[in-house]
């Protein structure tokens, strides 16, 4: 019972991670129809800006137990990144999917230089942060309090987000945008705004999913690009743009890598791929995915 | 060629025009001259680019078709250069065979066998979801790699040893004489002959029916084209050209390499195919070489080199579309008309 628990919490935990991540390239695919390949990098620049700042924060005499918070300003901080990438993005919105796909799958290969040369090729990691909250009990599963909260983060992040969207004025007007820009446009909506706004929005929650996870993990080069396979499958799962596909998708991914690591970890990706590729076959728009031709 | 289909020709807006005439015979004759006298011309390190180049070029003009003429863009074509390595590999490995024709038949039969069900469910979808099926597919492939070590080695690949050459064992050469000498032939060969078999192939009736199914599936389907078959037959020949592309690379390393398989190669596919010019039959190869080139002098000058692709990938989405080709075939026409006037 308790290991069966046990696989649960840390997929669920691995899902939390992932949702931030997944959340960011739903939204911007719903509004702006852009698949992101690089928002794995962006999750990268989000752990390492938050490992920097996170040190320095330390060595400047902030008290321990106040890391969380100085993870979020790094993630909330380097998702500004998003603005100037917007800018970029910008000149392909009216191009064919594969020209979206190559100037996104460009900004990988300048990424993952970038965070090398700032950041160097060695794994970083925060030390033993983890264990400043302790760790927590529950029916005889022991896991670090700081995964709990990460999970915690994660949901209220779910429900703000859907809150956002349903019931703000901002939020409706990004829906509206999502469903036909050029009507929206004729009802005033400044589309070239929402656009940044939204690219923004999406890349700092890439960018808090990396700052977050990282008291957990060692930041690695390849960490954006493997993390790209994940959440692809996320939202294959759950859906292109959709906001439920992508809790829904984390979820399953999470628990299924969970599971595979467990009882036979050769398998991880094969699992998650093999599910997918199902799901793809029986329904291509994915679980809440809005059927396309 | 009979008048209707030729008509079909000029009224289809294709990516080919065949409107090479003298000129363009004479600038291909040129360059095959070029590329055969070049193991006598430049150095030898320069020769173990162009081996490289010889399979990438192959494995474009078969991407291309897919992508080019069909408008399907696959992310995941690095599979099929895996394959073809793995495949030339195993035959070796299990077998004791070691002739080059084998190889390729192995890689051929290995990629039709796995190409054909990718094919029959990819055909089924156009657009992003096309290119994540075929991404799932390649990122399947690539853990299988990885992960059953008894059957492909893990992570350590495969070792591919030195094929015989139309029965010829070239045992007396080192390995550097074998790759600059009979093996730069042998390639340079199927770079032609695989060449022109797709040169066949975009413009027969069936290319027509491919690039009427890119510009308008509907329609096509109205006049009688059959869109799927036409869709899954395209991307089933650029599997066996990635295949045999993969031999290539695998014999010239001497080992079947799981990064072959890495989602990134795919990228990088895309990559070439577009910095040559899509537009173009013959963009793809020289995209191949001008990435290759590129991708070597910049490591040598500096370990950020993927930096600096990156920059030039994102330069040439927004500002190049149509690639160097492209580029190329603007300025002549700029030329012409200026000249016209």
């Amino acid at each position: 019972m308790s290991s069966i628990l046990n696989i649960l919490l840390a997929g669920v935990f691995h899902a939390a991670t992932l949702f931030l991540v997944t959340a960011g390239l739903q939204l911007i695919f719903g509004v702006q129809r852009i698949l992101n390949l690089a928002c794995g990098s962006i999750y990268a620049l989000g752990a390492y800006v938050g490992i920097t700042l996170t040190t320095w924060a330390l060595a400047n005499g902030l008290p321990p137990y106040l890391f969380p918070l100085v993870l979020l300003v790094a993630g909330l901080v380097s998702g500004l990144i998003g603005i100037p990438l917007e800018r970029l993005i910008r000149s392909v919105y009216r191009r064919p999917e594969a020209f979206q796909l190559l100037l996104t799958f460009s900004l990988i290969l300048i990424f993952q230089d970038v965070i090398w040369f700032f950041w160097g090729a060695e794994p970083q990691q925060l030390s033993n942060l983890t264990m400043t909250y302790g760790t927590i009990s529950v029916m005889g599963v022991t896991m670090p309090t700081y995964n709990i909260m990460l999970i915690a983060v994660a949901v209220l992040f779910a429900i703000g987000l859907n809150y956002y969207l349903n019931a703000t004025r901002s939020g409706k007007i990004l829906r509206a945008t999502a469903e036909n820009h050029e009507t929206g446009a004729a009802m005033a909506i400044d589309v070239k705004r929402v656009y940044v706004w939204v690219f923004t929005l999406g890349t700092t929650l890439g960018t808090l999913g990396g700052a977050l996870v990282i008291p957990t993990t060692a930041a690695t080069l390849q960490m954006g690009v493997e993390l790209v396979v994940e959440a692809f499958a996320v939202i294959v799962l759950g859906g292109l743009g959709s906001m439920k596909g992508a809790i829904v998708g984390a979820l399953i991914v999470g628990v299924i890598r969970a599971i595979a690591l467990f009882v036979y970890p050769e398998v991880e990706v094969l699992a998650i791929y093999a599910i997918v590729l199902a799901v793809l076959i029986w329904k291509p728009s994915g679980l809440y995915g809005k059927v396309e031709a | 060629m009979n008048t209707s289909i030729t008509t079909i020709d000029n009224s289809v807006k294709s990516p080919v025009q065949s409107r090479k005439g003298i000129g363009g015979k004479i600038v291909l004759i040129s360059f095959i001259v070029a590329f055969a006298l070049a193991p006598q011309v430049i150095g030898h390190y320069y020769i173990t680019l162009l081996i490289p180049f010889f399979a990438y070029a192959i494995t474009l003009l078969g991407f291309n078709l897919l992508f080019g003429y069909g408008g399907l863009l696959s992310f995941g074509h690095a599979l099929f250069v895996a394959v073809g390595a793995y495949a030339a590999a195993t035959l070796a490995l299990n077998t004791g065979m070691v002739s080059f024709e084998l190889m390729l038949c192995a890689a051929v039969g290995a990629a039709l066998i796995i190409a054909t069900p990718i094919a029959i469910l990819a055909s089924r979808y156009t657009g992003i979801f096309f290119g994540m099926l075929t991404l799932a597919f390649g990122m399947l492939f690539y853990t299988f790699l990885n992960k059953f070590y008894d059957i492909t080695g893990g992570d350590g690949g495969l070792m591919l040893p030195r094929p015989t050459l139309l029965g010829v064992n070239f045992e007396s050469a080192n390995n550097f004489e074998f790759l600059a000498g009979p093996f730069y032939y042998y390639c340079l060969v199927l770079v032609l002959l695989l060449g022109w078999i797709m040169w066949r192939v975009v413009h027969s009736p069936y290319g027509l029916h491919l690039m009427a199914s890119r510009d308008n599936a509907v329609k096509a389907t109205y006049l009688g084209v059959k869109v799927r078959e036409v869709r899954a037959i395209a991307f089933i020949v650029s599997a066996l050209y990635g295949a045999i592309g993969g031999v290539i690379l695998g014999v010239n390393t001497g080992l079947a390499d799981p990064e072959l398989a890495y989602w990134v190669n795919s990228g990088y596919l895309v990559f070439m195919t577009v910095l040559g010019g899509y537009h173009e039959f013959i963009g793809p190869v020289i995209g191949a070489l001008v990435f290759i080139l590129l991708q070597d002098e910049l490591s040598t000058v500096t370990q950020h080199w993927r930096f600096f692709l990156g920059v030039v990938l994102a330069v040439l989405v927004i500002a190049l579309p149509g690639g160097i080709s492209g580029g190329f075939r603007s300025a002549i026409h700029r030329v012409r008309t200026k000249g016209a006037r």
